[in-house]
């Protein structure tokens, strides 16, 4: 640099263009934040707004003043109790069998070539963009008293008499598991496929046999992965809604269940709020869990 | 030169390549200084490569001449006008990005007459310019392939030529040879300094290769955590590195503790001859360039030699020079780079063997600083 | 990718595999089948060969009006949930606001609430302003939850999208919007291209809601399926399922083909 340049530079004062600069930072800001707006105003009117309504109604009664009745009376009917009993059983037992199917067949899907892996997913998208409603339908017919599956059970020589398997608790779990499978199956598939083959191959080069590498190599760096596909799946199942309405018949009632019915059956929308805000509290609450989780788990992994 | 519409290149007249003018500019992410109040002056028509080893700043310096990332403080003038504030799309800068982001959906000649299109240049205009841009280029016929039928250094010269064609006020690189194998980086090295001295356009390059610095630019900036340590020519650099950071960055490099005593530097008790003038404090390090050591036979020393006497610890051929690593009677180490004929004249370079070795005063240069 | 495990040693990890994707595709198949059956019953295998149940589908006016209707609001859905959540996805990516998960969980939070909670809660703000029983309502509702499927396929493809060719596009003079549709919409159209299919898909397969804010004149097709199922299970919902079957598993399929050409080339 010149004398004379360094004498410029340094008469210069600290901070030149400072306002400036920052105006057009928060100019730019600003113009990439609107484009985020018009999808936050959606969900600021059509989502939170209406929320925030539901806790609102939930404690306001007919008469316009505070009152915990709607709580309340989930708390003391037996039904409603039941119901939530339901709820979260079917819900656990759908996410394990989920998990005992699923996770073989992500972890086959993720050691399988690229181009391979790619068809096969095709199995597990195409079931996932499949209408709901198909697919209850689809199991409506296969439970039946004369359906295939009683056929083939009856043929297998398992049965003597057809069972019941539709319009009950199993109908429901067997319905649930075949939709919610994908939403395991996926995330579980592409946190697989993220994890470094080269541990493997250095565990194995340490020792470690197949099963072993697969305990304490693979397993526990697949446990993220996994833990978010089961939470999603949880989550799904408590607020589910259309294949137990189906597939139960009546006689299996969930939570979004009762809820519907409560619009209809009551003057005022506080029953219904009130059961609404209990459902999202525990989906918040299996949320905020799960991520607590996660994030100890991060920590330990890197 | 410029390349007009006819297709000729013309010489630049002196006045039409225009200066760059940086002043105090500041840019921290969160706490971190990624530019530390730097200044810079570059003369119009000059190649100024900024080097410096990776988080020094250099690409974050670049990105604010280039708009894309916006400085906290300072100024930014290209000639007259002051650019600091404007956006990317009107400075009428070439870029050339370390792995060019050539336009994949383009053919060569569309991602060349990108710039000319948005300048609603009309179509015959365009098309004799980017011909004439990949003339320049030295890609003749290339036109219509598609950006992934082509080479890397093929590729490179398209993102050059897509940065000049606009004939922009500077050009400004980014690890322009990074992406390249050995030989095509040094032919490109000379291609770029051809493109340089043919066109005139004042150019700013990034680099972490020292020698490609050295190759290419007029002169040098050394960046450090943000700020410049140096801006010199590359000979200037190396030989009269102003601080031991770059000198260690710049060429083979050693070290040795200076005391000053009664007002001499000195080095195990005796004095030194140095190029350099005194320095402040009690203390400071010679660096000693290993090529520039020499063998010193008994009587040899002459007035202007500094001479340091040890065992060698190591000898290593390596090809047209060896090696020496020198443990000192005072227990330092040194190495030397002695140039391979000196083993005909039977002097003994066995590991163990007492060896003197001489550094000229002209090579001898001090500098602030501490020992490890 | 090679694995060091020999083929043999996975067998039954591969027959297993086989199982439960069997278990994942044939149940929706024997629908196929049943739409062509003759006889009233929802048996399996169906007696005889006809197109009654797919002349029924078409000539009954109260499931072709419910298709349209459908057909309406998922179109409409799709045009309006992709370019709001392109939009929401370039600014989220490029911006550097210090609330980026906020803005982001806002975006998805349709996803991840319980739809029959979105449901009653646009009931009750439907039943004040009027929309009840509307297209406008529906696609509104619609794209609520069609947006984050949106956002997170675009987001996606501007992952590995290579930001410097923005910038390149600027530096030679384009503004941001002629280099976002000059380089960077070329580039991730298939990204984009996938959000709206997935909208229209969301918006279309979506039953919860339109249950509870549709009916009558206004009933989607999912609407009156699922009042049929529920109640008395009318088989033309299997010529209508095939159809559907139809619709959704060929464009992913179509989509795997042409990228597995391109991918070979």
């Amino acid at each position: 640099m010149t004398l004379a340049a360094g004498f410029e530079a340094a008469a210069a004062p600290p901070g030149l263009n400072a306002a400036g600069l920052a105006a057009d930072e928060r100019a730019e800001r600003r113009m990439l934040l609107l484009l985020c707006s018009p999808g936050m105003l959606i969900a600021l009117v059509i989502l939170f707004l209406p929320i925030g309504w539901l806790f609102w109604f939930s404690v306001i009664d007919q008469a316009g003043s505070f009152t915990t009745e709607n709580y309340a009376r989930i708390w003391r009917e037996g039904a409603y109790v039941a119901i939530f009993l339901t709820t979260f059983e079917v819900s656990l037992l759908v996410t394990a069998v989920c998990v005992l199917l699923g996770y073989p067949l992500a972890y086959c899907l993720s050691q399988l070539s690229a181009r391979a892996a790619g068809v096969l997913l095709l199995g597990v998208v195409v079931p996932f963009w499949t209408s709901l409603l198909v697919r209850t339908y689809a199991w409506l017919v296969l439970l039946q008293r004369k359906g295939l599956v009683n056929d083939l059970l009856i043929g297998l020589g398992v049965l003597d008499r057809p069972a019941m398997l539709s319009y009950n608790t199993l109908g429901v779990t067997i319905g649930m598991t075949h939709i919610m499978l994908p939403f395991l199956v996926l995330p579980l598939y592409v946190s697989m496929r993220a994890i470094d083959p080269t541990l493997m191959k250095a565990a194995a080069s340490l020792g470690g046999r197949p099963a072993a590498v697969f305990r304490d190599v693979f397993f526990p760096l697949s446990l993220p992965g996994l833990v978010a596909g089961l939470v999603l799946t949880f989550i799904l199942c408590l607020g589910f809604y259309i294949t137990p309405a189906i597939l139960g018949g009546g006689r299996v009632q969930f939570i979004a269940q009762r809820i519907y019915a409560s619009v209809n059956l009551f003057p005022t929308w506080g029953p219904a709020s009130a059961l609404g805000v209990v459902l999202l509290v525990l989906t918040i609450t299996v949320l905020l869990l799960a991520q607590a989780l996660l994030k100890r788990w991060r920590r330990r992994f890197g | 030169m410029s390349v007009n519409g006819r297709g000729e290149t013309r010489a630049v007249p002196p006045g039409a390549a225009l200066p760059v003018e940086v002043t105090r500019l500041c840019k921290s992410y969160g706490r971190a200084k990624a530019i530390d109040d730097v200044s810079l002056s570059i003369r119009p028509g000059e190649f100024v490569t900024l080097l410096g080893p990776s988080g020094s700043g250099k690409t974050t310096l670049l990105m604010t001449i280039a708009g894309f990332a916006r400085p906290d403080s300072g100024s930014i003038r290209i000639g007259d006008s002051e650019i600091v504030r404007m956006p990317p799309h009107l400075r009428n800068i070439g870029v050339v990005f370390q792995n060019y982001a050539l336009f994949p959906h383009m053919t060569v000649a569309g991602n060349i007459a990108y710039p000319l299109k948005l300048r609603r240049l009309p179509r015959p205009e365009v098309a004799r310019w980017v011909a004439a841009a990949l003339d320049l280029a030295q890609l003749p016929g290339l036109g219509e392939r598609r950006i992934d039928e082509i080479s890397g250094g093929q590729r490179q010269r398209v993102a050059l030529a897509r940065a000049l064609v606009f004939e922009p006020r500077i050009l400004l690189m980014d690890e322009p040879l990074s992406a390249l194998d050995k030989h095509l980086r040094e032919e490109m090295q000379i291609e770029i300094r051809r493109l340089h001295r043919q066109l005139g356009t004042t150019t700013i390059a990034v680099t972490h290769d020292q020698r490609e610095a050295i190759t290419m630019s007029d002169r040098v900036a050394i960046l450090h955590q943000g700020r410049i340590m140096q801006f010199d020519t590359p000979r200037a650099i190396y030989e009269r590195p102003a601080s031991r950071f770059v000198a260690e960055f710049i060429g083979e490099s050693c070290f040795l503790p200076v005391e000053v005593s009664m007002g001499k530097p000195c080095y195990g008790g005796r004095p030194l001859k140095l190029a350099t003038g005194p320095i402040v404090g009690g203390r400071g390090l010679l660096l000693l360039r290993p090529e520039r050591l020499c063998l010193v036979g008994d009587g040899d020393a002459g007035a202007e030699v500094n001479c340091f006497h040890g065992r060698i610890a190591q000898a290593v051929f390596q090809g047209e020079s060896v090696l020496l690593t020198v443990t000192l009677d005072s227990g330092d180490r040194l190495r030397a780079r002695l140039p391979n004929r000196r083993l005909a004249n039977g002097v003994c370079l066995d590991e163990g063997a007492a060896i003197s070795l001489g550094l000229h005063a002209e090579d001898a240069i001090l500098l602030p600083g501490e020992a490890p | 990718m090679e694995h060091y495990i020999p083929h043999r040693r996975r067998l039954w990890l591969y027959a297993l595999s086989a199982l439960i994707l069997g278990f994942l595709i044939l149940p929706t198949l024997i629908v196929i089948p049943m739409s062509f059956s003759a006889s009233d019953a929802l048996q399996f295998p169906p007696r005889g060969f006809s197109w009654r149940w797919y002349e029924a589908y078409l000539g009954t006016p109260q499931w072709r009006d419910a298709t349209l209707v459908s057909l309406k609001v998922s179109v409409l859905t799709m045009l309006l949930a992709t370019p709001i959540g392109t939009a929401a996805a370039y600014g989220l990516h490029f911006g550097r606001f210090r609330f980026a998960l906020a803005v982001y969980g806002s975006l998805v939070a349709s996803l991840m609430v319980p739809v029959i909670l979105i449901a009653i809660g646009v009931f009750f703000l439907y039943a004040k302003l009027g929309l009840v029983n509307t297209i406008p309502g529906l696609v509104l509702a619609d794209v609520l939850l069609a947006v984050p499927f949106v956002l997170i396929v675009v987001t996606a493809g501007l992952k590995s999208f290579d930001a410097n060719q923005e910038m390149v596009a600027r530096s030679l003079g384009a503004g941001r919007l002629r280099a976002f549709l000059g380089v960077t919409l070329p580039q991730i159209w298939r990204s984009v291209l996938a959000g709206a299919l997935f909208a229209f898909i969301a918006a279309f397969d979506e039953v919860v809601i339109a249950t509870l804010i549709s009916g009558g004149e206004m009933a989607t097709l999912t609407n009156r399926m699922f009042s049929s199922l529920r109640d008395e299970v009318d088989p033309t919902i299997a010529a209508i399922s095939t159809l559907l079957i139809a619709v959704t598993t060929i464009p992913p399929l179509l989509g795997h083909l042409i990228s597995a050409r391109r991918g070979r080339r």
